[in-house]
């Protein structure tokens, strides 16, 4: 099927929508992407069809809330290529995935003076995660420096690595700056010294191929709202045999497989990871999603936002005032800009008010703001959605930005 | 919703452009830091009370328009008043932030407080406009860890 954005946006109702009387632009879709009909329909056609509990019921509609909801697993699994749908576990996002795994696979094995690897270009839920499980097992975290592009620098990355190193985590896609790193490479460090890899793709889920056997790590992350599907969902790839070993990060229900006041066995993967009543309906909205995407294909989508990244780097470079930060060999998802002599707080709301959303602040990385030097900045995402006369709305935004405060 | 041109007006602007009073002082008596963790703004309010009296404000921002105006506003408004008098004026101020009515026969807020009454349309800019304030109380009260906005 040829990608046609006119008709793409149909499937979106929310980008009917005016904001302070302009046409909405939505340029936002790092901090979470709008959802097509598809996606708010099978939410709604579950809950009006086959709501129930999974795994336990005995009743028709729990079999179907259970086949819904394991579907829905069986869909991220090849999305992501992982191996089996048992190495998939749903979580609320890729913040709990990463979580998960520092508090289960990093508390069990990491001691004092072990080391543990992220990049300079982390998210705040890539980095703090770590920090804390550091703080508790007196290990030291090791930061692989990037270059003033954007890009992490391979040679110091490869040198922090040690026999104390216990596991490595990193972006797939940067949330500020947008950089494609070259996972396949990173991971092929960490493994060669047998180190687990965990790779953050909250930002690389809606724009780039994934596949987690390809790359040979062992942990990959991403979240369902980001990714066309809802929010409250998202999804751990582990390995099989590393998910096997690991303890469960929550307890309760649907994870065991017999209770009792002397001894708990646990579930089989993936439910030992998965305790309580699951988000059903999130999980069928994510995989809703996940055939939307498929659907368009992925290809497609990659190049059409390649064009519409490039298009907005010179739109806003033509701006007078404004400023790109970083330069990445590859990008994906989103630039990020400074205006001079405006704070992008200022920025946003004027951009807002001529019905542009962008993101201004920190993005959750005050590490990347500290490299730059700056406080904050501007971010414009896009999505697949986007076009490029949603671009000039922004150049024009930022004109009317230098009107009101140059 | 109000126009764009009530949030940034001429006097806040001008403010914003050419704030009174940003400076490091090589002296004060009490000082500051505040930060604002939702968007980096980050600020230093320094005094100098002599006799209970403000003899001199400055302050030092990275800050977006809104903080910085509230900033130079603040530290002009200061001067010369009370020490004991700041915690008034900056309930003065939030009401104008806050768009609180004023009450009738009430006398006008002192200096360019009135600048700031376009702010109340803007609930996520609030903080932006009491961070120096909250900062400043802060510098009096002799407070060691930062003020946040949150």
């Amino acid at each position: 099927m040829p990608f046609d954005v006119a008709h793409i946006r149909k499937d979106f109702p929310i980008l009917d929508r005016e904001i302070n009387g302009k046409p909405l632009v939505y340029l936002d879709n790092a901090a979470t992407t709008q959802k097509p009909r598809p996606v708010i329909d099978a939410i709604a056609r579950y809950y009006e069809t086959s709501n129930a509990n999974v795994h336990r019921g005995l009743h028709a509609l729990s079999l179907r809330a259970t086949e819904a909801y394991e579907g829905a697993r069986e869909k991220a699994a090849r999305y992501l290529n992982a191996r089996s749908p048992r190495e998939i576990v749903f979580v609320r996002g890729a913040t709990e995935a990463i979580n998960l795994v520092a508090d289960s696979f990093g508390g069990d094995n990491l001691a004092e003076g072990d080391e543990v690897i992220v990049t300079a270009l982390e998210h705040h839920s890539n980095l703090v995660p770590w920090q804390l499980l550091c703080e508790r097992t007196s290990a030291r975290l090791l930061v692989a420096p990037m270059d003033r592009r954007g890009d992490v620098v391979i040679d110091a990355y490869e040198r922090l690595f040690s026999r104390g190193t216990k596991i490595v985590a990193f972006t797939h896609v940067s949330n500020t700056v947008g950089t494609v790193n070259p996972v396949a490479d990173l991971t092929a460090v960490a493994r060669e010294r047998g180190v687990p890899v965990l790779i953050d793709g909250a930002q690389a889920a809606p724009h780039v191929r994934i596949d987690v056997q390809a790359l040979d790590c062992d942990f990959y992350a991403f979240s369902g709202h980001k990714t066309y599907g809802p929010t409250g969902i998202g999804v751990l790839y582990a390995r099989e045999g590393i998910l096997e070993k690991m303890r469960p990060y929550q307890s309760g229900g649907e994870m065991v497989a017999s209770v009792s006041y002397e001894k708990t066995t646990f579930g089989a993967l993936p439910h030992k990871f998965e305790a309580g009543t699951p988000n059903v309906a999130g999980a069928v909205g994510l995989g809703a999603a996940l055939d939307y995407i498929r659907t368009v294909g992925l290809d497609n989508v990659a190049a059409h936002e390649h064009d519409l990244l490039e298009y907005a780097s010179k739109a806003v470079a033509g701006v007078p005032g404004a400023r790109l930060m970083g330069a990445p060999k590859e990008r994906a998802g989103s630039i990020a800009f400074i205006m001079e002599g405006v704070h992008p707080h200022d920025a946003a709301m004027i951009l807002d008010r001529e019905g542009v959303a962008v993101r201004g602040g920190h993005l959750c990385s005050q590490p990347v703001m500290d490299f730059y030097r700056v406080p904050a900045m501007l971010r414009a995402s896009v999505g697949l959605y986007n076009t490029t006369a949603e671009i000039d709305a922004l150049a024009a935004g930022l004109d009317k930005v230098r009107e009101v405060l140059g | 919703m109000s126009d764009l041109r009530d949030l940034y007006q001429k006097v806040l602007l001008d403010h914003y452009k050419h704030p009174r009073n940003s400076r490091r002082p090589p002296r004060s008596s009490h000082s500051c830091e505040g930060h604002n963790p939702l968007c980096g703004d980050r600020i230093t309010v320094y005094l100098m009370v002599e006799e209970g009296r403000v003899v001199d404000a400055a302050f030092e921002a990275r800050a977006c328009a809104i903080c910085t105006a509230s900033a130079s506003v603040m530290t002009e408004t200061a001067k010369g008043r009370p020490a004991a008098r700041l915690e008034g004026l900056f309930d003065t101020f939030r009401a104008v932030v806050g768009g609180e009515p004023t009450a009738p026969g009430a006398a006008a807020p002192p200096g360019d407080i009135a600048a700031f009454s376009g702010v109340s349309d803007y609930p996520v800019r609030i903080k932006c406009a009491l961070l120096p304030w909250r900062t400043m109380l802060g510098a009096l009260e002799g407070r060691d860890e930062s003020v946040t906005t949150e």
